[in-house]
């Protein structure tokens, strides 16, 4: 789960990282009321997901409050349009912070080494540019350390990575207990990354998180409740959104053939073998292992919500998903919701044969394998 | 005797009380595994189809001899499930959960490496010795004994190559579904040596998804072995960034992309089939090549 600036802000403080002072708004009215707060200048930043935000203009300086007023309602209701994101996301908040004044900006990150199986510290004296570029241009000027995980990230390992990586030596000190806070914070949280880029030294000698990137492991929510009011704004496509809501996964790619499927690997071979066919498949939606008609019927409708979708495609391989149950939920899904398109089915494994014969007579389109499948779906939606 | 486990195995299973995990101890139990103790804490002395229920993984062993154990266990308890069962002994352990939060499969998988206890998982499917041991939930009537092991991140895309493979007259030695999690006990590189050192496989099917760099470092070591192996890749046409259902499975900047992992497998000689059914013709000329 991805969350926004602010709740990253709100989230490290709690574990003693330091952020420049600042809240946010959703109108321009409470923008203007927190600067006259803060007093003096201002950064008022459009609250999105994508990267890119300040050459997208979503990042703007204010001397009054009158001027942070207008920089929101310039971007509260607009669509930022980044490098990330060209279609625009949509802006409904604005973290309206203090301006600090910078000396220097560095960069720290901590995530998963999948490799290694461990987490892996990262600390680099090129801050505020995108990493991926200077991981690809300047590799030297990213110093790792990797963490032992029954120890965790020790003082010396921040402090070595610092001192190697060129951080200011007056400020290594204190950049070591930001460095470990960070850490704590991510561990704490339960995040797969934390990332401050900027990480900032100002020029009275504060180490600050200018912005703050945190991604929470979605398999750990169960144990931070404190997420929950984070999850609603973390998705930004409705109709995910929904399917989440409703325990489906699912997730939209933009074209207009609709594909169920049960286990990833299949359902990802499914979209794959729909593409090579020369169709372009409309979203990944993968209804897990012995699902019931319920469920079926449920990711149908999901699927339907999509208005570009002009046909679906079910492949199932049954293993502990019952042929028959699948069957049965298709069948009450197109009486329920009133089905319009065409729909091919290809059932295999267990109870497929009883599956089948549910559906005879029905105008579904049989599929004997997944490839055949495939190419009766791109015929039927073309 | 086939890789990991046969008809000499002795399973346990953690959580054998709940819905899950009774259901698929009758399946195993059909297969002909022998599943001879189930733990599920404060239940101990009752019994689950005829198997003896045990409060801890300890006593199980004590009075079983149980040498392998598969977890049904919800994800919130999962972990500390495989250390239960690592620190009483046991040799195997096959994590079906899926859901677990990596930080703590990070420090799991660090411990049971150190301990060198083989962990399958988590969020797998199991494994499979055709004709011998199940020990998870894959469906036993679709696999035949015979020289193809598969190693794989999927479970349903297991079944569908399996299938593939039965019809086309392939037999399979053994199936591990290593699972779909970024942090696993055993990748492709820890496994395939077993494969490699096993007189009932003849070649190797691996079956490798979007997300992490397991592939390329598989290659790598595959470039050193002697018997033939075939690759699959999913996940061809995925998005970047996107989660597309696997935990593991999300291509992030540069690293996980499909095409990476197809040209390291083709680079280290691999052949790597575009289309699931194109599987069982490469299989079949590769044991070929070999004879």
């Amino acid at each position: 789960m991805k969350i926004h600036e602010y709740q990253a802000k709100e989230v490290l403080a709690r574990y003693g990282v330091a952020v420049p002072r600042g809240r946010v708004a959703s109108t321009p009215e409470e923008a203007r009321a927190i600067a006259q707060e803060l007093g003096g200048r201002v950064v008022v930043k459009a609250q999105v997901h994508a990267g890119g935000r300040g050459k997208a203009g979503g990042i703007r300086l204010a001397d009054t409050p009158e001027q942070a007023e207008q920089h929101a309602r310039a971007l509260i209701g607009s669509r930022l349009v980044t490098p990330q994101a060209p279609q625009g996301v949509p802006v409904h908040k604005v973290l309206v912070e203090e301006a600090i004044s910078i000396a220097q900006e560095y960069y720290l990150g901590i995530t998963l080494d999948r490799a290694r199986q461990r987490d892996v510290v990262m600390v680099s004296a090129m801050g505020g540019m995108d990493i991926e570029q200077v991981a690809e241009e300047h590799p030297d000027a990213i110093v790792k350390v990797w963490v032992e995980p029954w120890q965790g990230l020790m003082p010396y390992q921040a402090r070595q990575a610092l001192y190697d990586a060129g951080i200011a030596r007056e400020a290594v000190s204190t950049a070591t207990r930001f460095l470990l806070a960070l850490y704590k914070a991510y561990v704490g949280s339960d995040a797969s990354l934390a990332e401050i880029n900027p990480f900032v030294l100002t020029t009275d000698g504060q180490c600050l998180a200018a912005d703050a990137k945190l991604n929470i492991d979605d398999n750990a929510l169960f144990r931070h409740p404190e997420f929950g009011e984070y999850k609603e704004e973390s998705e930004e496509d409705p109709i995910e959104a929904e399917a989440h809501r409703r325990g489906i996964q699912y997730v939209r790619l933009g074209g207009d053939i609709g594909i169920i499927g049960n286990g990833a690997g299949l359902v990802m071979s499914t979209l794959d073998e729909v593409s090579r066919a020369g169709g372009k498949p409309a979203n990944f939606l993968d209804i897990g292992g012995g699902a019931k008609a319920d469920l079926v019927r449920n990711a149908l409708e999901i699927v339907l919500m999509d208005p570009n979708v002009k046909g679906v495609l079910f492949n199932v391989f049954g293993g502990i998903t019952r042929g028959d149950e699948v069957a049965k939920g298709i069948l009450e899904g197109i009486h329920s919701l009133q089905v319009q398109v065409p729909i091919v089915i290809r059932l295999a494994g267990t109870r497929a044969e009883e599956g089948l014969a549910l559906l005879q007579g029905t105008g579904l389109i049989p599929a004997v394998t997944m490839q055949e499948a495939a190419r009766k779906i791109v015929e039927v939606t073309r | 005797m086939a890789v990991l486990i046969d008809k000499n195995t002795r399973v346990l299973v953690q959580g054998i009380t709940g819905r899950e995990g009774e259901f698929h101890t009758r399946q195993m139990l059909d297969y002909g595994t022998q599943v001879v103790a189930g733990v599920t804490p404060g239940k101990g002395g009752q019994e689950v189809l005829g198997v003896p229920v045990f409060d801890t993984v300890k006593q199980a062993v004590s009075a079983t001899g149980a040498d392998a154990s598969v977890i049904f266990v919800p994800a919130p308890f999962a972990a500390d499930a495989v250390l239960e069962a690592a620190d009483a002994g046991i040799r195997l352990i096959v994590c079906i959960t899926e859901g677990i939060p990596v930080q703590d499969m990070v420090k799991t998988v660090a411990l049971v490496r150190q301990k060198g206890v083989r962990l399958i998982g988590p969020n797998c499917p199991g494994m499979m010795t055709a004709g011998q041991c199940k020990i998870g939930i894959m469906p036993g009537n679709i696999f035949t004994p015979g020289p193809v092991g598969l190693i794989s991140r999927s479970g349903t895309l297991t079944y569908e190559i399996v299938d593939l493979l039965t019809k086309a007259g392939l037999g399979q030695s053994t199936c591990i579904g290593i699972g779909g999690d970024p942090v696993l006990g055993s990748t492709f590189v820890d496994l395939l040596p077993l494969f490699e050192e096993d007189p009932d496989t003849q070649a190797v099917v691996l079956v490798g998804e979007i997300g992490g760099s397991d592939e390329e470092i598989a290659a790598e070591y595959i470039r050193t072995m002697r018997k033939p192996v075939i690759g699959f890749i999913s996940g061809r046409t995925a998005p970047p960034g996107k989660r597309m259902g696997h935990a593991g499975a999300i291509i992030s900047g540069r690293t996980g992309t499909p095409q990476a992992k197809v040209d390291a497998l083709r680079s280290a000689g691999v052949p790597v089939a575009d289309a699931l059914y194109e599987i069982p013709a490469l299989v079949k000329q590769a044991l070929t090549n070999r004879t």
